[in-house]
């Protein structure tokens, strides 16, 4: 069965220019499986998993026939509710660390917080929890990173810190969105495979936000590609490169390769047709 | 003719046991119109070399020597952000948000000593392909992108010989980064740039550069053309570890 079942997911926002709808009408289903969603800033990526918390500050409106966590309408429950959802049943690591952390509070009481938000337990048994959880994220000086101060590590570390932090509660779905677009690139997958790991150890689902398309392709099961708020192509991870879309195409092509050399890189021609063709079932 | 020499940089942040030992003996030369790349991971010292340079990071010690210059200290004088300008990474923090386009570049200019400031903003914008319509928005009503053309036609603005690019694409959407990449590569052909460019991105500055030094905890292991890193030939045990780093397995 399905952990997360969302159909028809719109996210708006009204603006004086009219109501802007950044998801929609995207609809799919997430098992225990690594589901990889892809585009580029502005394709509602972020929107839609911060829509599937209820994460979307007013005025932005939330629609959809249904957002099932295991058969329950996450749509339907009290704010009351839902609070016993995040982090708990769906944690969510959101991209940007700085923003992330709380700046005057120490990289350690904000851990153990986490994790004695949804566990009983003693101050002692989080601290332990907490330099466990960073020692798995490759932390090496997991003591002196407890008393840190957010300002005082690193944008990576920060990062690492965060994921930490969002894996102590031991949640069913985890929501990546650009975990580690601020870590480099051989600490990226060293985190990956160890959120690879849980996911498979614990039977997580993982939705995998990224612009990073190799990335994806390497560490999730299915990829839905993002265009304008819809799902453009639905694709298995390890066949992202043979996509039929020419926008999931035109996006390979941009990139930079180590064995193709050339003066100038192609930039991607955008056609209208793209944002008005109806959203591809994920 | 050297653009840009830098010879046993040593480059600290506090003192005494807080002290930080972010760049530690670094040695490179950049020849002019030649594009360097700084690559490794955060915290190596990559991005502190072009502070250092650029007076950002006010402990140093070495030589660091542009077009024969040699500079001391923190304070650069005007001559020296006519000769060296930086690009910054997230064009989103560089750009003050009450400012227009217009006087971004305006004020630039002005600070720069230049006259016929109407004229050259026109240029600049030109140069860096975003055109007149752009000239009287603010930073909000820009992509990322156009924001990035922005602050690199702020570099340009006192003409510059050596641009110092510290990861200028790694904010932006791939498909906005090959733009990016393309206008930074006709720009240095057009004008003779010389740049000394960082990123953690192995295929980027392989794109960009023909030289790059490989940097760990604030030393740099090894410099190697980008031929050679294309073709997996990287001699040091580090370097090799970063690029099977950055290739997925296929």
């Amino acid at each position: 069965m399905s952990l997360l079942d969302i159909e028809d997911l719109w996210v708006r926002f009204p603006t004086r220019q009219g109501v802007f709808d950044a998801v929609r009408g995207v609809s799919f289903s997430l098992g225990r499986e690594r589901l990889g969603i892809v585009g580029e800033s502005g394709s509602g990526k972020s929107m839609t998993g911060r829509a599937i918390l209820r994460l979307i500050r007013k005025p932005g409106i939330v629609e959809a026939s249904h957002v099932n966590l295991e058969g329950r309408d996450l749509l339907k429950l009290s704010e009351r509710e839902m609070r016993e959802v995040r982090g708990k049943q769906i944690s969510m690591v959101m991209q940007d660390p700085k923003f992330s952390l709380n700046p005057v509070v120490t990289v350690g009481e904000q851990l153990m917080e986490a994790y004695l938000q949804h566990n009983s337990g003693s101050k002692s048994r989080a601290r332990k929890m907490a330099i466990e959880m960073l020692e798995n994220v490759s932390i090496r000086d997991a003591e002196r990173v407890m008393r840190a101060y957010p300002h005082e590590v690193s944008g990576g570390m920060g990062q690492r810190i965060m994921i930490a932090m969002m894996l102590i509660p031991n949640p069913k779905i985890l929501i990546a969105d650009e975990p580690t677009s601020a870590l480099d690139v051989s600490v990226q997958r060293q985190v990956l495979n160890i959120m690879d790991g849980l996911v498979k150890e614990r039977g997580m689902g993982l939705i995998f936000i990224s612009h990073d398309l190799n990335l994806v392709s390497e560490f999730c099961d299915r990829v839905l590609i993002m265009y304008s708020g819809r799902i453009v192509e639905v694709c298995e991870a390890n066949k992202l490169h043979q996509a039929q879309h020419p926008y999931t195409q035109g996006l390979l092509n941009s990139l930079p390769r180590l064995d193709d050399k050339r003066t100038h890189l192609s930039v991607l021609t955008r056609d209208p047709s793209w944002s008005n063709a109806p959203s591809v079932r994920g | 003719m050297t653009a840009l020499e830098i010879r046993d940089l040593d480059v600290w942040f506090g003192h005494a046991h807080d002290r930080v030992d972010a760049v530690k003996g670094a040695n490179l030369s950049v020849m002019q119109g030649e594009s360097f790349g700084l690559v490794g991971e955060s915290g190596s010292g990559k991005s502190t070399i072009l502070r250092a340079i650029t007076g950002l990071a006010p402990q140093w010690s070495g030589t660091i020597e542009v077009e024969g210059q040699t500079l001391s200290g923190a304070k650069r004088d005007r001559a020296f952000f006519r000769t060296v300008q930086m690009v910054f990474q997230d064009p989103y923090a560089s750009l003050h948000p009450r400012h227009t386009v217009d006087q971004v570049l305006s004020e630039t200019l002005h600070l720069h000593g230049l006259d016929n400031i109407d004229k050259r903003v026109a240029g600049l914008l030109d140069d860096v392909g975003l055109g007149q319509r752009f000239r009287f928005r603010y930073p909000h009503q820009l992509s990322g992108g156009q924001r990035q053309r922005v602050a690199i036609a702020r570099a340009l603005a006192g003409e510059p010989d050596i641009l110092l690019l510290d990861e200028p694409t790694s904010a932006l959407d791939v498909s906005v980064q090959a733009e990016v990449l393309n206008l930074l590569a006709d720009l240095r052909t057009k004008h003779g740039l010389t740049y000394l460019m960082v990123s953690h991105d192995l295929p980027v500055i392989a794109h960009m550069c023909d030289q790059l030094a490989v940097m760990r905890n604030g030393e740099i292991v090894e410099v190697m053309s980008s031929a050679t890193l294309r073709m997996g030939n990287p001699r040091h045990e580090y370097s090799q570890e970063l690029l099977r780093a950055s290739v997925a397995p296929q």
